[in-house]
């Protein structure tokens, strides 16, 4: 396959970027996207050019590092998949790609397609955790949790942290994320002592970093690779709500 | 201290626009049954108005639908500007996969809701501020705003203006009746009932004013 790739290259967090064409021939539909990138560095790096820097680690879908706005899409064309689950058969013969990073004030560019997301960590540091101070493990069938209940927790619990959804929305806001987080505590019966600490602190640190609000238009519930459901946002209001009388 | 913090965060803000959202709400649908009464006949809505007009609980009705108008608008543009503000800079395109792509009435709130003010103003300048006409009912002088609404009804430029104003409405509707559940967390606006309620809501209140101008100028 043949493609036109547009790649947004910015040498630093201070560089105002731009999108530079790299036309590529000899793309293997059975490659994935990440590896299509791998084999233009490569070439870059041959042709003495300072290799395209993106982020990616375990390369099947779990781990939240792989990330890129390709032609718009967070993640690439296909729903419920992370970049590095995107195979180039998505893409016909002569297409033009365009490949930029995530776009959100909180996740400043630091080059070319990675950007800085410790702005999650920071609102999991803020209240997205059970602390558990002392002794073992307790047995785990000796909490007893309805089986709605721990489905519900668990799919919340799939999101990875990879900020597409952040990059989704028009108000770069991170209420998916940090709902999906406080649901599946609110969900389990070892959340509940925290949980209203939890919800009252995740938010304002999630306001604190300069995340927008959200609008209810559900543009991150498409882009995200977990396909965590806007209903977690519903119960992150119900749980502020529940939050104000202490 | 608690109430303090929440009003001040994104979350508690949402809530204050969900609520005079809905409060709003309640009022166009209550305006546009009101205003039903044009269809039967001018004693019927002149003798409503005048009701409404002599009704000593107007001032304070008034005063608190302003003063949801007011609430409504500068917190929705205070959030819209903060939004603004947590974008990032760069080209960012659209995406090119309509399944990841946002809806239209939800995109463009902000829109559609300063297009409707601006609608609003205009429509107090033309019927509550208009042209006074007096008739009488059962012996006493009342104001004729039957003839009012019945004359402003047959300009085709502002029927047109007026549908489209609804149109628009219906737009902010939809979305926005819906997304106060969410906001609330009341059910998710992916619910199917939650959707189907805002579409219905819109549909009735926008079809209710655009029946009132459509039937002046076709068939009265």
């Amino acid at each position: 396959m043949k493609l036109n790739l547009k790649i947004w290259r910015q040498k630093g967090p201070n560089d105002s970027g731009k999108l530079v064409d790299y036309p590529v021939d000899d793309v293997s539909p059975d490659m994935s996207f990440l590896e299509m990138l791998d084999i233009l560095n490569l070439k870059l790096v041959h042709d003495g050019v300072e290799a395209i820097e993106f982020d990616h680690d375990c390369r099947e879908g779990i781990c939240g590092s792989c990330s890129l706005n390709i032609n718009g899409n967070p993640h690439g064309p296909d729903t419920g998949t992370a970049t590095c689950q995107l195979h180039m058969r998505r893409f016909k013969d002569g297409d033009t790609i365009v490949v930029e990073p995530w776009r959100a004030k909180a996740f400043p560019i630091i080059k070319d397609l990675t950007t800085d997301r410790k702005a999650f960590d920071r609102i999991i540091a803020a209240g997205g955790f059970v602390s558990v101070n002392t002794g073992n493990a307790v047995e785990a069938n000796a909490i007893l949790i309805p089986k709605h209940n721990s489905e519900k927790a668990m799919d919340a619990a799939a999101c990875i942290g990879c900020g597409a959804c952040v990059a989704s929305c028009k108000n770069s806001s991170a209420m998916l994320f940090v709902s999906a987080k406080v649901a599946h505590l609110a969900y389990l019966p070892q959340g509940n002592p925290e949980r209203k600490m939890r919800v009252r602190n995740m938010v304002a640190q999630m306001d604190e970093e300069g995340f927008g609000s959200c609008s209810n238009t559900g543009a991150c519930e498409a882009a995200c690779p977990k396909e965590i459901k806007l209903e977690n946002i519903a119960m992150l209001n119900r749980e502020m709500l529940k939050a104000l009388c202490d | 201290m608690y109430l303090k913090n929440f009003l001040a965060s994104s979350v508690g803000q949402k809530f204050l626009v969900a609520l005079t959202g809905l409060g709003l709400s309640g009022f166009v649908l209550m305006h546009m049954s009101g205003n039903m009464l044009l269809l039967v006949g001018a004693e019927a809505y002149n003798k409503y108005a005048h009701a409404m007009i002599t009704n000593p609980l107007i001032i304070p009705a008034e005063i608190g639908l302003v003063v949801m108008f007011l609430l409504h608008m500068s917190v929705a543009l205070k959030i819209n500007w903060d939004n603004r503000a947590a974008r990032g800079t760069g080209p960012g395109r659209r995406p090119s996969n309509s399944d990841k792509d946002a809806r239209f009435a939800s995109r463009y709130m902000v829109l559609t809701g300063v297009l409707t003010f601006v609608f609003l103003v205009l429509h107090l300048i033309s019927f509550k501020y208009g042209t006074y006409y007096e008739t009488e009912l059962h012996g006493e002088k009342v104001r004729d705003l039957y003839r009012l609404v019945a004359e402003e009804f047959h300009k085709p430029l502002f029927v047109a203006w007026y549908v489209f104003a609804m149109l628009i409405l219906f737009a902010h509707l939809a979305h926005g009746f819906s997304a106060v559940f969410q906001t609330l967390g009341l059910a998710s606006v992916r619910n199917c009932t939650v959707k189907k309620l805002g579409w219905t809501f819109a549909a009735v209140v926008a079809g209710g004013f655009i029946s009132q101008p459509l039937y002046f100028f076709f068939f009265n």
